[in-house]
């Protein structure tokens, strides 16, 4: 079970850390997006399900909408490394 | 229960590395969109501290289930982080807004880029000399 935890939180830090440090910016959101699951899983063992609930919901879903598409209208949705 | 409280200090580890990584994220990003994913996950970081200060090892969740007995774990942390979870998503919308605004303006979302045409924009509403050196940008009517 220690070691679940610490493999979550360790999940968690290094896509945060990604989100921040990619070029491609979707790649970025999607990192974003892995940093909002882990946390509703830790929050599950939180004991808080209800939390874990909406972090998933709004965090992992609406949230990630929200930036992928400010990201097609900033000109930044890029798929694919080959171009640029 | 040793194995319990060393999970609790992994999860403060963890609240407390997402907080870091996000603070120096807003600190280092040259790129606007970085700096509003950086406050998001600071502003994870920051549920998950809260969430953390209610959690007992030995408790149970707070809703109505068919356990008996037992100590609940404190309900009004999870209440307070629900609302910010849904807060942090309305001030991450506007953040983009902001955002989309300046892109608009200016084309460009580096942060030092904007910074100097800003600096330029108010000096000559001000009719101050330009800071950046620069010519002066067409007067339009």
């Amino acid at each position: 079970m220690m070691m679940l935890a610490a493999l979550l939180v360790l999940i968690m830090l290094i896509a945060a850390l990604a989100a921040l440090l990619l070029r491609n910016a979707v790649a970025a959101v999607a990192a974003f997006a892995v940093v909002s699951l882990a946390l509703s899983v830790l929050f599950v063992w939180l004991r808080a399900p209800d939390v874990a609930l909406t972090e998933a919901a709004v965090g992992g879903g609406l949230s990630s909408l929200i930036l992928a598409l400010a990201l097609r209208r900033l000109g930044l949705w890029r798929v694919g490394g080959s171009n640029e | 229960m040793i194995p319990e409280l060393h999970v609790g200090w992994v999860l403060f580890a963890g609240a407390i590395g997402l907080i870091a990584i996000g603070v120096g994220g807003l600190l280092m990003s040259r790129d606007l969109f970085r700096v509003v994913l950086a406050l998001a996950i600071t502003e994870a970081g920051a549920n998950l501290l809260l969430v953390l200060s209610g959690y007992r090892f030995d408790a149970i969740a707070p809703i109505v289930t068919n356990e008996v007995g037992g100590v609940m774990v404190d309900p009004v942390p999870q209440a307070m982080v629900l609302t910010a979870i849904v807060i942090g998503v309305g001030v991450q919308a506007l953040a983009l807004g902001l955002v989309l605004r300046i892109y608009r303006a200016y084309g460009s979302i580096d942060v030092a880029e904007v910074r100097r045409r800003m600096d330029d924009d108010i000096a000559a509403e001000a009719g101050l000399p330009l800071p950046s050196g620069r010519e002066k940008p067409a007067v339009h009517s």
